[in-house]
This record gives C-alpha cells, structure tokens and sequence, in this order.
C-alpha cells in the first residue's frame, strides 16, 4: 500500500509547486506593485475597442448538431489510426469487430443524410 | 484466449438478432415515404408493428439459446436461466407497452417511426445490463438504456413539461451514472478486475484478500447507482417530475422495463461478486427498502394527479422488490422475481386503463376525472378495480403473492422488523389504491370519457386483468421458471 502511494509522490510535489509558485505570483504582484486602478484599466478588453455584445446572446441549434455530427467522425478516425497500425496483432477479431462499427456509423450516416440534417435550409 | 481468437457468438445471438433488427428497421423507416401527414403517420404504423415483431421474434431467440451457464466475449457476457426468466420479462414489458403507445402517439401528433426504434433500443440495453458480467458492459449497458429513455421522456419536443422531464431525467441520470462509475474505478483500483467471476472468487469467505474500505465505498457508489436507476429512496426525487411530464405511454414503459432490468442488475451484482460481502451492504439495502415503501405509501395519499400517484407507487413497489434482496438468500431473490413478474403485468394493466382516459381526443390525468366510470364504462371500471386490488395486495389476485413470498423470505431469514414495515405500509397503500376504486363507483359522475377503446388496449386490459384474477388458479406458470432462475443465480 504505502509503496503504491509513494509512486505518487512526484505528482503530490508538483501539485504543491504549482500552487506555490500561483500563489507566490499573484499575492506577489498584489504586495509589490502599485496599484492605480481606473476605468479604462477595468473594462474588458477585446481586440482594442469595447464588447459589441454581450458573450451570451442566443445562436442558430443548428451549429450543436454540425458540431455533434462533426464529433462523430472526429472519433471515428481516432479510433481507426490505433486500430491501423495494430492490424496484424488484432486479426480477424479486430478487423470484423472495426468493420462492425465503421457499418453502424454508415448507417447513422445514411439516417442523417435522409433526415436532412446535413442541409442548412 | 488470445485477443485475435474469434468470441463464441451463440450465448449473445438474441441481442445480436435485436441490435441488427433495429438498423434495419432504421434504414427501412428512413426509406419510407415520409414527406406528407398520412405517410409519416402510414411509416410510423409499420414501424411500430416491425418493432413489436423484432421484440416477440427476440423472445423466442432467447428461449432457444436458454440452458446452462454460458460465458462469452472475454467472460463479459453471461447467459443462464436468471439472465433468460429476467429478458423473457423485460420484452415482455416493452412488447406490451409498445402495444398500448400507438393511439396515444397518432392522436397527439408524435407519429414519427423513431418511437418504436428508441423502444427497442432502450430494451437491447436492458438485455445487455442482465447478461452483464463485467462493469464495463454492465455501464455500456446501462447508458445504452439511459441514453434511449432520455430521449423518450422528452419525445414530444413542442411540449414544455416534456423536454423539462427528459432534460431533468438527463442531467440526474448523467449525475447517477457518474457515482457509478466512480464506484467501478474505486473497486477496479483496490481489487485489479471489472469481472465478476473474479471478484467474486476474491471477495469469497475463506480467500485470502479482506475486503479493503476502497472496495466497500466502491459498492456503496454503485448501490447509488443503481438506486437511482430503479428510483428507489433516497434517489428518486426525479420519478414524480418525469412520470408525470413524459407522455403517457412513455411513462408506462418507464414503469415496466427499466425498473426490471434495473432491479435484475441489482440481483446479479449483490448476489453475484459481491454475495460474499451481504454484511457489508445488507443495512444499506434495508434502509433504502423500508425509506422507498414509506416514501411511496405516504407521499402518493396527497397526489391529485394519477401519473404522480403511480410514480410514488412505483417507488414503493421498488421497495418491497429491495425487500427480497435485503434478505440475500435465493428465497429471497425468488421473492424478488415473482414479484416483477406479477408487478409487470399489474403496471403494464393500469397503464392501458390510464391510456383511456380521455375526453374529446384529449388526455385527461386527474384522478377526479374517473368519477362515474363505472357507469360510463362498467367493464374498464371492473379492470382498473382488479389491478388496483392488486396493488394494494388484497388476497385471491395476483398482487397479494408478490408480496407474500418476498415477506415470507424476510420472515425466514429473521428480518421481521423489514417484514412488518413492509405489512404496515401497504395497508396506508391500500388506502390510495381503494380511493381510486371509491371515486370510480361512488363519486358524482362527471363528463364520461371518450368511448372508442381501441383492440391493441383491450388486448392488453383484458390480458393483465385475467392474469391478475387467474394467478392463483396456475401459479406454477410463473412460480416454477422463477425457482429455477433464483437457483441459477446462485450456482445450481
């Protein structure tokens, strides 16, 4: 038990670094710097000039379901590049079993493209 | 086994047979004409008769595949006379539920085919969570259900209590799945395995490995988990809200089939890696038993609205069920599985009752709007009347032998304190189960309900109810198969 723990012991020194050092660079410049807040050094800055808009305003849903069809894929090809390079220690198995799931992901494809999911009007 | 050496397929071959029936299904509803009204709702009809077939077909795979113990895909799935009695009851269930939807879903505009096809879905997970013999596939399982009845719960999009109920159902189902993955990390960390053969030969009395703290907040989180999963006390606070926001149907399927597989997950898990641990998890189990069946009693005696009160019943039927896993002797799993088999039908029954309650094709959901029932409608009067005899647990119907034999398994094994509570709280059950009847034959009738009962709910009315009355004269029909998968549970 205590071995496993000590494993973890680098980790537990780093965590305690970070914080340290955090801590020591914003209690740091708070303590040593000269502090002349006004109002220009308050506002939000962007690109130079003041926020248009608020950042939560209301967008088209469409873009959610672009962005969860573009997921989809996204892991497909993460899935597809181990499996690539492994194919002679996997065999038969993980070659059916990659051909299973590329066929189930055609066919949500089909599903979709059918649904009209990929037109924007 | 080699990684590259091919799983036998036979023990899986129902879900195989489920999992490519429903792509097909999907392939098919998507190729349907869809573009006016009459051929969505035309698309939708023989959607939704395919996925009754596909259900009924599946059933009848799984009895052919029934037998012996078989492991399969690594140990990950296991099929035996436990995995085959639970299935036969979960599509059964959603067979049933399915059956009932259709009207519902035409009258109020949800004719779209995806319904049966997230049914189905929802059910191939359910399959999976009582053939899991692993946390992974257990989790797969149980998010591939989860994933479906979200979904479901918020099927009629236009409607805000429905998308409330399925974004509540979602984000505490998100939270539940979450501490049971908590939960599996933590047993995987202090005991090196997901499968439970193995667990279960490490945790087993005379082993050479005492079961660690991490292992024993490891099944508490899953236990929540889980918990959550079939609602039972102290995690069912989204039951109510989702019960009563999701269509009516919905409501129904939820009632029935996650509840089974939720509580076959429960069986196999407890019993089965973790049998040897029953002191450790008994109280847990006891506590959240007796909390569920006086939540359920109590709460549903204020509730005005008749899809609420079912949820606190289902709450407190979750609880008695607990009762015959608190015991954690094969009495007491065989309790349990009477008791779903019997709660199946009665709910499944009510449901369909429910289903009728309508005055110019418009729902209606209060329990004052029964009033005059039996005048109107003798026959669905006498019908509800059975079923909710039954839930109260009055003798000759079927309702009572549910509860007898999980209190005569809480009695063998001394827990008298569980048995009495129980006994306690269905009479304050009872009391809201003979309200109902009260109102359908001795309140001031009101505007009768709409007359046209279609075939697919008398169907299924006249079924439930003659089982409810019959039980007793076949009991062996369910008793005998029950037996036979308790004693499977436990290595006979």
């Amino acid at each position: 038990m205590d071995d496993l723990l000590l494993d973890y012991l680098p980790i537990l020194i780093f965590l305690g670094i970070a914080i340290a050092i955090a801590a020591i660079a914003v209690v740091g410049s708070m303590i040593v710097a000269r502090q002349h807040p006004d109002g220009e050094k308050m506002s939000a800055y962007e690109c130079g000039f003041d926020a248009f808009v608020d950042a939560r305003n209301k967008f088209d849903v469409r873009f959610y379901l672009v962005a969860i069809l573009f997921i989809i894929f996204d892991l497909e090809v993460a899935f597809l590049f181990p499996w690539a390079i492994s194919l002679s220690n996997v065999g038969m198995l993980g070659f059916w079993s990659m051909m299973v799931f590329l066929g189930i992901l055609t066919i949500g494809f089909v599903y979709e493209w059918r649904k009209g999911a990929l037109e924007w009007e | 086994m080699p990684l590259s050496e091919m799983p036998n397929l036979v023990p899986a071959l129902p879900e195989l047979f489920l999992a490519v029936a429903i792509l097909a299904l999907l392939m098919i509803g998507v190729f349907l004409k869809s573009d006016t009204a009459d051929n969505a709702m035309r698309t939708s009809r023989q959607i939704w008769m395919l996925s009754i077939l596909t259900l009924v077909l599946t059933a009848l795979l799984v009895l052919t595949v029934s037998g012996e113990r078989l492991y399969t895909f690594n140990g990950m799935f296991v099929t035996d006379q436990f995995a085959v009695f639970m299935k036969i009851l979960i599509l059964g269930g959603a067979g049933l539920t399915l059956l009932i939807s259709r009207d519902y879903l035409e009258m109020n505009s949800m004719g779209r085919f995806e319904y049966g096809i997230l049914c189905i879905f929802a059910t191939l997970g359910m399959l999976m969570m009582v053939s899991a013999n692993d946390l992974i596939s257990l989790y797969v399982g149980l998010e591939m259900q989860s994933l479906s009845l979200y979904v479901l719960a918020a099927f009629r999009r236009d409607e805000q209590r429905s998308t409330e109920a399925g974004l509540k159902y979602f984000v505490l189902g998100a939270l539940a799945s979450g501490m049971l993955l908590y939960g599996s990390s933590l047993i995987y960390g202090f005991s090196g395995t997901t499968n439970f053969t193995v667990m279960a030969e490490m945790f087993a009395h005379g082993g050479d490995y005492a079961p660690s703290l991490g292992v024993i907040i490891g099944i508490v989180f899953i236990l929540a988990g889980l918990a959550f999963k079939v609602s039972a006390v102290p995690f069912h606070m989204w039951t109510p809200d989702v019960y009563e926001g999701a269509p009516t149907p919905v409501t129904a399927f939820f009632a029935v089939a996650p509840k089974i597989a939720g509580l076959a997950l429960f069986l196999r898990v407890m019993t089965g890696p973790f049998g040897d641990l029953v002191d450790q998890w008994q109280q847990i189990i006891v506590f959240v038993s007796i909390a569920s069946m006086v939540l359920g009693a109590f709460a549903a005696i204020n509730q005005t609205n008749i899809k609420r009160m079912m949820a606190y019943s289902s709450i407190g039927h979750v609880g008695y069920a607990l009762i015959g896993l608190a015991v954690g002797t094969e009495t007491g799993v065989y309790g349990v599985l009477v008791y779903l088999g019997i709660y199946m039908f009665m709910t499944v029954g009510t449901f369909a009752c429910i289903l009728c309650m309508r005055r110019g094709e418009r729902m209606v959901e209060d329990i004052s709007d029964l009033a005059g029932l039996s005048k109107s409608q003798p026959l669905l009067a006498m019908a509800l009347t059975i079923f909710m005899f039954s839930m109260a647990g009055i003798p000759p119907l079927a309702g009572f032998f549910g509860k007898f034999y999980v209190f005569m398994a809480a009695v063998e094994a001394q827990l008298y304190g569980l048995a009495v509570i129980g006994l306690v709280t269905s009479v304050v059950g009872a009391f809201y189960y003979l309200r109902i009847i009260r109102v359908v034959y001795f309140d001031e009738a009101g505007d009768p309900f709409d007359k046209a009962v279609s075939r697919p709910i008398a169907f299924v009315v006249t079924l439930s109810a003659a089982i409810m009355v019959f039980f007793i004269l076949y009991p062996a029909l369910l008793l005998d198969p029950a037996a036979a998968a308790a004693s499977a549970l436990f290595g006979g």
